[in-house]
This record gives structure tokens, sequence and C-alpha cells, in this order.
């Protein structure tokens, strides 16, 4: 198929290789931390060079970095590349920069901030443990840089409809926009819990908070921050991966329903991470874990899909028989390499799928819930698919818009091997230590896996090494890719002017579904769904919890 | 859609069905439950345990940093323990090993939980929610004997 060309701009280039070299870096860095948490919980080191002997700290860069940082600069720079190349329509440059500036400058103040030990308060910063306000107003920033990168895009769709009345948005913009609407509003609750509870309570304008409802607030924000990981990542999946294994897409329709469905289902369900919780009735929480199970419904219909396309593809490169168009994906071919990071991601989700649904299953969540399992689970997801699919990303946009050869291409085929086997040693280790009740966020260095403690536990040892190993390769794996990418940054520019093109799917069954054609009436499904879910579940926490709390230190139990 | 896109939706559909099916079995047919508490009383500030009828007891347990009160319960075997935790500073968790209890800690709010001991023998708790400095440190037990002792002790363990 014929790939339209995009010319690139200089204002474009520029910002692309900022929104994309900075993250990088900071992956680098917060998977630096990833490391030494394995080493610190086997009680092979006792502190770190660069971060100190304070295990939480590192932990708190690592969550931060990787899961919010990282994911949030690529999210727009995905964005910001696909917008104007699905709708062929150039951007404006001013607020594409003022966007990318915010959150720059904020993630700078939160890293900051917790490098210099103010905010060692975890990626969730619950109250009331309390960081100093800039760590607050960093994430702030960051958000709403995100935000405005969003604003930049609606005019541009806006004047795309008013120009091609009748025709259907490309499935890419689609999926971008479901993206961010999901994100608004999911944002919008932990700004208010910043700016209202956080913030003022922090700089002590006010003495206390009610830590239930801050928690409240920031699961509402916290389970659809998950899709906002993933729905960027499923993009490539539906509109790119097809073509890249040199197929088609199964059906257009299917992917245009599975990203409307993540726009009514990924909110009203935080509450089942609060399962555990008090002050908020079981009928909620059941409530909720059944909408929960609706959202695992888009999966499993892109699960259908994106097996359909594969098989497609497959067949028309020769696999036979129920099975063998399997063998025949181009996993491991130079110019194909980008399929080779989507393709490990979709093996490693299957798995990260599957223990999710292990986690929503209401009481089953007892046996798991905040044990080792869970992080165990999430670096199948967010660890997995969606951290493969941004780094290769990443480099396909790298080479595009600095006008460069993605160097070393064959290296560069390794690193999802790697990672997926690394992976999936390091969260077989927390999983099983999980089950037998290792607890996660914990440093088990000096007591549990220190055999003079008299808290030694005997049983988990194994499992903690376990993820030692696979911690190790998935570092190497990470290794191997900053080389890559940093060889593509510093490399020779290629002849020419820099252009965009995508890989984008055609699609097999291409129906057209009216009802599928609009996000306002899924937008007003989502507010009632979540009027419903929530409104019980706020009058619970207002009408259990008695008094505020003062804020707390980390290193001190008396309040200040 | 095609056929088998209708039939895998159908799958799909089924699936999640029946698994919603079996968490409706569970707490209905046999009352496994998620802990609640919904109380119209101010959280308790000192810790007690206490009997309540024949082989059961009350537990009032205060988690702080960087201690359970009680960190050890003694009890005998074939007790039925109702569990109350509420937290004096910040937020902690723990989990029982090889049991269903699973109970965050949060100031200004009381959780609850039952659990019945019929096996005698050590069970080891640790604090699962990130509470400071000395997190990895907070820990306790609850022994279950032969015999008929009961006993709360300590705070530190
Ligand atoms: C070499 C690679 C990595 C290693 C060895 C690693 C290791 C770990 C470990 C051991 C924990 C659990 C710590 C604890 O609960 O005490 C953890 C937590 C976490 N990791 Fe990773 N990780 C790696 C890469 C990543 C990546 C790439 C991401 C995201 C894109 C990520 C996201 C997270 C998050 C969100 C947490 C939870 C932090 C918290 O509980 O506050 N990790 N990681
Ligand atoms: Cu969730
Ligand atoms: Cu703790």
């Amino acid at each position: 198929m014929n790939q339209y060309v995009m010319k690139i701009d200089k204002s474009s280039q520029y910002l692309m290789a900022v929104l994309l070299i900075i993250p990088m870096i900071m992956l680098v860095i917060g998977v630096y931390g990833g490391l030494m948490q394995t080493l610190f919980r086997a009680g092979i080191v006792q502190s770190d060079p660069f971060m100190g002997p304070d295990y939480y700290k590192g932990l708190t860069m690592h969550g931060v970095l990787n899961a919010i940082v990282f994911t949030t600069f690529f999210a727009v720079a995905f964005g910001n590349a696909v917008i104007p190349y699905a709708l062929k329509m150039a951007m404006n440059m001013t607020w594409a920069w003022v966007s990318g500036i915010l959150m720059l400058f904020g993630s700078l103040m939160a890293g900051i901030m917790i490098y210099i030990g103010e905010a060692t308060v975890l990626y969730t910063f619950y109250p009331p443990m309390k960081a100093h306000p800039l760590f607050y107003i960093g994430l702030t920033l960051l958000v709403v840089g995100s935000w405005i990168g969003f604003f930049n895009w609606i005019p541009m769709y806006l004047r795309w409809r008013k120009e091609n009345p009748g025709r259907k948005i490309p499935l890419s913009v689609v999926g971008i926009f479901v993206t961010f609407i999901v994100w608004l509003i999911a944002t919008s609750a932990v700004a208010f819990e910043i700016l209202f509870m956080l913030l003022p309570w922090s700089m002590g304008l006010v003495d206390e908070i009610n830590v239930m409802l801050a928690r409240t607030l920031f699961w509402f924000f916290g389970h659809p921050l998950v899709y906002f990981w993933l729905l960027p990542a499923y993009v490539m999946y539906y509109s790119y991966m097809s073509e890249l294994a040199g197929g088609k897409l199964y059906s257009d329709g299917a992917g245009r329903l599975v990203f409307y469905l993540f726009i009514i289902f990924s909110i009203p369900v935080g509450t089942h991470h609060q399962y555990m919780d008090p002050s908020i009735g079981a009928e909620w929480k059941l409530l909720h874990g059944f909408f929960t199970f609706a959202v695992t419904l888009p999966s499993l219909i892109t699960a259908f899909t994106l097996a359909a396309s594969l098989e497609y593809a497959g067949r028309k490169r020769g696999g036979k028989g129920l099975f063998g168009w399997m063998f025949k994906l181009p996993y491991f071919e130079k110019d194909r390499w980008l399929f080779s990071y989507l393709i490990t991601g979709l093996i490693i989700f299957i798995f990260g799928g599957i223990s999710g649904i292990v986690n929503a299953s209401y009481q089953m969540n007892t046996a798991v819930h905040n044990t080792a399992w869970v992080p165990g689970h999430f670096h199948l997801t967010v660890a997995g698919p969606v951290l493969l699919a941004f780094m290769g990303m990443s480099l396909y946009l790298l080479g595009k818009y600095l006008n460069k050869e993605v160097k070393m291409k064959g290296l560069s085929l390794s690193v999802p091997y790697i990672w997926m086997i690394g992976v999936f040693i390091f969260s077989w280790g927390m999983m099983r230590g999980g089950l037998i009740g290792m607890p996660r966020r914990t440093n088990t260095g000096p007591t549990y896996a220190n055999p003079d403690s008299v808290l030694f536990q005997p049983e988990w040892i194994s499992y903690i090494d376990i993820s030692v190993v696979g911690g190790v390769i998935m570092t190497l794996s990470i290794l191997i890719y900053a080389v890559v990418f940093f060889a593509t940054v510093f490399s020779k520019k290629r002849e020419g002017e820099p252009e965009l093109t995508f890989p984008v799917s055609e699609a097999y069954h291409n129906e057209e579904v009216s009802w599928l054609r609009n996000f306002k009436p899924w937008i007003i499904v989502a507010i009632i769904l979540i009027v419903i879910a929530y409104t019980p579940v706020i009058l619970d926490v207002l009408g259990s919890t008695y008094g505020g709390s003062p804020r707390f230190d980390p290193n001190n139990p008396i309040p200040y | 859609m095609d056929k088998s896109e209708k039939f895998a939706l159908g799958l799909s559909g089924l699936l999640l069905i029946t698994f919603f099916v079996a968490i409706l079995y569970a707490s209905v047919a046999k009352n496994i439950q998620v802990p609640t508490c919904i109380t119209d009383v101010e959280p308790f500030t000192t810790d007690t345990l206490f009997q309540v009828g024949e082989d059961e007891y009350e537990l009032h347990m205060i988690a702080r940093m960087w201690a359970f009160q009680p960190s050890t319960v003694t009890l005998p075997a074939g007790s039925t323990l109702h569990m109350y935790v509420t937290s004096q500073d910040i937020i902690h968790g723990f989990k029982i090993e090889n049991k269903n209890v699973n109970l965050m800690a949060v100031p200004n709010s009381i959780n609850y939980m039952s659990v019945t001991f019929d096996e005698p023998g050590e069970y080891f708790f640790a604090c699962h929610e990130f509470c400071g400095a000395a997190h990895h440190a907070m820990a306790g037990r609850i022994h279950i004997t032969e015999d008929d002792e009961v006993e709360a002790t300590g705070g530190d363990l």
C-alpha cells in the first residue's frame, strides 16, 4: 500500500526530539532504580551510589519516572505525530511547545523534589504522608501540559470533520482522542485532590486532610491511568501492526467499538483498588467489580481481532494448517523491526491480562492485594506491551523526525525478546512470592530476607532471588536499547528533508457503523456511569470517616 | 460482524458472566466477603482483646509507625476472631499468612474482618503499605495454640 508522506518542519522536528530524548533519559534512570530495588530486596546492596540508602526514595523515583513521566511524554509525542499525519493538517506549534515545556518543567520539579528527599511518598502520594508542595505542583504542571497538548488537536479534528463530511475519522485519530478523553476525565479528579486538598494542606494553609477521600479520588484517576498507558499501544496494534506483518486489520469496526467502550468503562471501576479499604460499602465495591469485568470485554475483542489479523498475514505469507500461520510472521526481520516490539508485547499481555482478571475478582483480591503479586502483574502490562510499544515507536519516530537511519537494527531486534524473557522471570518470582504473603513496596533486605533478623522469612528467599535474575536481564535489554537509541541520535543525517510515514493498515472488513462515528454519546454515557458508580462511594466515605489527619514526614511518627 | 466475530464475542461475554457468577456464588453461598465497615462510632484509641462468645474473640488493633498493637496475639485453636483495625497516624495494611485476611488500616476509619483459625500454628503478618522509614520492620504474629491460652502483647516485636 502506498502510504501518505508528510513533510516535517524544523519546529516539529526539535519539539519531537525533546519529547522523545528527555523521557528516554528518565526511563533509563528509572530502570536503574528498578534494578537497584531488586538488589536491595535481596540484601545484596544496602545503599545506592546515586540515590543513597533510602529504598523508598528510589522506589518513588522508579514509579514516577517510569509510570508517569515517560508514559505521559510519549503519549503526547505520539499524538503530535499521529494527529497531523492522519488528518493531513499542520499543527499549531506554539501551543505544542507550551505543552512540551510545561511537561518538562513539571517533571523536573517533581524529580528534583524526589531526589533531594522531599517527596518520598511513592507515586501514589497517599496522605497523610506529606511531600513538598513543589512535588505536587510539578505533577500538576505535567498533567496540565498534557491537557494543552490534547486541546491543541481538537480544532484540527473539528476542521477535518467540517471539511470531510460523511467520511470516517481515521482509526488512529479515534484511538488518540479516546486516550486523551479518558485522561482528561480521570485527571480532573486527581487535579481536584491536589489543588483543593493536598496542596493547601502541604503548604500549611489547612491543618487536616480526609485521607479516605483523597485515596478514593486518587483511584478515580489511578485505574483509568492504566488505560491511558495502554491505549497508545492499542493504536499501534490496530493501525500499524497488521501492515507491518504484511496483512490487513481484520475489522475496522471492531477497533472503533473497542476504543469507544474504553470511554465508558475505564473510569467507574476505580474502587477495585480499594476492595480492602474501610469506609466503602461492599455492594459498591461489587458494582465497581462488575464494571471492571465489562472493561475486559474490549480487551477480549482486541485479542480476537489482532489474532485474526495476524492469522491473515501469516496465511498470506504461506502459513498452512490451523497454527502454521503463527510461524510465518516476521518475528526476526530487520527491516520490520517494529513488529517484534509489538508482538512480544502482545504475548506478555496475555499473562498481564489473566493476572489482572485475578486482581479484579472481588474476594480473590484478598489473596493478592498489596503483595508482591501486584508488581509482578503490572510489569506484565505497563512494563510489557506498553513499554515495548512505546520504545519501538520512540525509535521509529526518532528516525523519521531527525531524518536518520535507525542504527544497529539487528541489535534493536533483540531488545524486546530479551525483555520478554527477563520480565517473565522477574514477574514469576514476584507473583509466586506474593502468593505466599510477600508484601509489595517493602525493602525486604534488612529484615525478611536477612537470616540474622527475627523477622527472617526463609520461604521468600528463592522468589526474591528469582526477581533479581529477571531484573538483571531486563536491565540488559534496556542497556542495549539505549545504545541503539543514542547511536541513532548521534548518527549522520540522511540525504533530503525529514518526512513522516506510518505503516497504516488497510481493513479486511471495513464496515460502516453509524453509531461508531461520534464521541459525544459515549462521553455522556461515561458521565452517567461515573455518577452512578461514584456517588454512593463518596457518600460512604464522607459518612464514615471521623476527622482529618495532620501532616506526617515518612521518617517521623510525630506529626507536624 | 462475520460469523467468527459473533462467536468470539459470545464466548467472551459468556466467560465474563461465568466469572461474575462465580464471584456472586462465593459471596452469597460461601459467604466469602471483602472487608467493609461503615461504622457510626469514632475509631478507638487503645487496643484490646476480649471474649465475646464461646470460641469468639474481638480484637481492636491499632497500626502505627512502625508497629502493630498488639503485635502478638495468642488464641486457642478453633477461635473466631473479629478484627477491628484502625491507624493512629498514616496508612498501613496487612495480610495474614495462609488466611484470607487482608486489611488496610486507615486513620479516622475502622476496618473489619472476621476469621476462624482451626489449625494450630503461627500466622505471620507484615505491613504491606509503605508507611515510612521502618516500614519493612513492621510485622506481627498470631499464635494458635492447642490449649486455652488467650493473650495479646506487644507493640514492638
Ligand atoms: C529493569 C527493569 C525493572 C526492574 C528490575 C523493576 C523492578 C521493580 C520492583 C522490584 C518493584 C517493586 C518494588 C516494591 O514493591 O517494593 C517495581 C515497582 C514498580 N515498577 Fe518496576 N522495574 C523495572 C522496570 C519498570 C518499568 C519499565 C516500568 C514502567 C514503565 C516500571 C513500573 C513500576 C511501577 C509503577 C512500580 C510500582 C511502584 C510503587 O509501588 O510505588 N518498572 N519495579
Ligand atoms: Cu485498576
Ligand atoms: Cu508499613
